[in-house]
């Protein structure tokens, strides 16, 4: 019984702990983002490049795979009730409202979130976080606030264009392969996407931004605390798939909380 | 040893789980000179280190690094102690994707406004003073393990601080590699004139640099004395480490008084 109450106790001050060190991680990430002197812009512009240009590809991809398949799914249900024309605005508002933003998210947490862990992780088992330090250069400035930026101006532009690309990709799939009316999908889309809905997709890839790059970072800028052990290679491998875990589970959950509280 | 000194160590105990590395540390490091910390391995050298850079919090005690308790206080104020500070990590430390170049010019980017010409010419004189030139582009995965803590060496020098840290500068060199680093330690303390605390294992070489030499021992330093003291030290610890460490140098400078 006892050992029991100690486990629970353990693990629940841990868990408390880890909420604790990753809140105080964000405070201090937000201080050093609006504190003076600024971080250079080619860092900046270097984690834009790393996080954004370089998971352009594999958004074009899986978004207008992801367009594709709406279509083809819409499109077989919408026949049935004679309403193909309303394919546009199906594809549009599926895409606009939650799967743009949450798959460029998922995305995003697999080719850079995994990156930045990775990347913070070895930086930290090696001692080169110490050896910022002690050359009184604040790692949550000099690393973490750059790529924090970076996420922020690039998952909403990679959602965008996971938007764009999927839509692009439904057209092709409902008008030009199944024959669904090229004008009624067009105005189906614009009449029903309004601004709300695009409203609701750029909050979303904001929050999931913040997300991801929090997570990821303090998961790796941690991991020497981590509980199972946090030494080496294989230290920093379960951190990364952690963190990835965690961004995922978590963009999921805050899904929900945002289209409950805007819908 | 009357001076004010620059870091003092008051009775730091630190407790990992169960167990108790330092026992109540008490260390006085004085200005421009060179204190040696020894012992055998395991025995929390470098976390002596690390509780003075304030990269460890002791379980209690206190540490004072020019009259302040790094401790209590602000990380502005921290930081500002840190700007005094160069470290030569045990493993050097160097940013892997950054070349050769980039890592010595890091603290000068960062931390001052100099330009990118005179950032230019002080990285070469680095180099220049550590045995580096030409090796500006390489990447640490490309030199050598000595050339690695020369350029940690370099990083550390900089911006001319006041208080060097080496962390076993010499570990996995080989004796012509370790002589290369004591060279350059060497020149460029006479050059620099930096306070400086080294801990190593390699005895009895490093007491050829030490003003003062420590013995950890159970989580307690035994004392700080000179090299010479420290040699013919009666103290039974630090005999009986000097004794397996140097052997018959230590038996016949006794029999000989």
């Amino acid at each position: 019984m006892t050992r029991i109450l100690n486990t629970v106790g353990g693990l629940t001050l841990y868990y408390v702990n880890q909420a604790g060190r990753m809140g105080i991680f964000l405070a201090f990430v937000v201080y050093n983002i609006i504190k003076l002197p600024y971080y250079k812009v080619t860092h900046v512009i270097k984690q834009i490049y790393i996080i954004g240009t370089l998971s352009v590809f594999v958004i074009v991809f899986t978004g207008a795979f992801t367009g594709m398949v709406l279509a083809l799914q819409g499109y077989n249900t919408l026949s049935k009730f004679g309403s193909e024309g309303l394919i546009g605005s199906v594809v549009a508002l599926s895409l606009i409202r939650e799967l743009g933003p949450v798959l460029a998210a998922l995305m995003v947490t697999g080719r850079a979130g995994s990156a930045i862990c990775a990347e913070i992780g070895i930086m930290r088992i090696s001692e080169q976080i110490d050896a910022l330090e002690c050359m009184a250069i604040d790692p949550h400035k000099y690393i973490m606030a750059p790529k924090f930026i970076a996420a922020l101006v690039s998952v909403p532009l990679l959602t965008a264009v996971f938007n764009v690309v999927g839509i692009f990709g439904g057209y092709i799939v409902g008008v030009k392969l199944m024959g669904a009316n090229e004008g009624a999908f067009f105005t189906s889309m614009y009449r029903d996407v309004e601004f709300a809905d695009i409203y609701m997709g750029f909050i979303k890839s904001v929050c999931f931004a913040l997300l991801i790059v929090w997570i990821c970072a303090a998961k790796g800028y941690y991991v020497h605390m981590e509980r199972s052990g946090g030494f080496g290679a294989e230290g920093v491998s379960r951190v990364t798939t952690s963190a990835v875990v965690l961004s995922s589970v978590s963009i999921l959950v805050l899904d929900y909380i945002i289209t409950s509280l805007l819908i | 040893m009357n001076a004010q000194p620059m870091i003092q160590m008051m009775d730091v105990r630190k407790s990992f789980g169960a167990q108790e590395v330092l026992r109540g540390v008490n260390l006085s490091i004085f200005e421009g000179k060179t204190t040696v910390i020894v012992g055998e391995s395991g025995q929390g050298k470098s976390l002596i280190i690390k509780h003075i850079l304030g990269l460890m919090k002791p379980t209690s005690g206190k540490i004072l690094v020019e009259g302040k308790d790094i401790n209590t206080i602000s990380r502005k104020e921290l930081k500002e102690i840190r700007a005094d500070f160069g470290v030569l990590f045990q493993h050097a430390a160097l940013f892997d994707s950054m070349t050769v170049f980039e890592n010595v010019a890091l603290p000068l980017r960062e931390r001052t406004k100099a330009s990118e010409a005179e950032i230019r010419n002080k990285v070469a004189e680095m180099l220049a003073l550590m045995d580096l030139d030409g090796s500006g582009e390489k990447y640490p995965a490309q030199i050598s393990g000595g050339m690695r803590k020369r350029v940690g060496l370099a990083r550390a020098l900089v911006l001319n601080p006041k208080i060097v840290f080496f962390d076993e500068p010499t570990t996995g060199l080989d004796i012509a590699k370790s002589n290369e680093i004591y060279r350059v330690f060497f020149r460029t303390q006479t050059k620099l004139g930096y306070t400086s605390v080294i801990v190593s294992h390699d005895v009895p070489k490093i007491f050829k640099l030490a003003d003062y030499v420590a013995l950890l021992y159970n989580g307690v330093i035994q004392d700080c004395i000179s090299p010479e003291d420290f040699q013919t030290s009666e103290n039974p610890v630090i005999r009986e480490f000097v004794e397996k460490t140097m052997g018959h140098i230590y038996e016949s400078e006794r029999m000989e008084g």
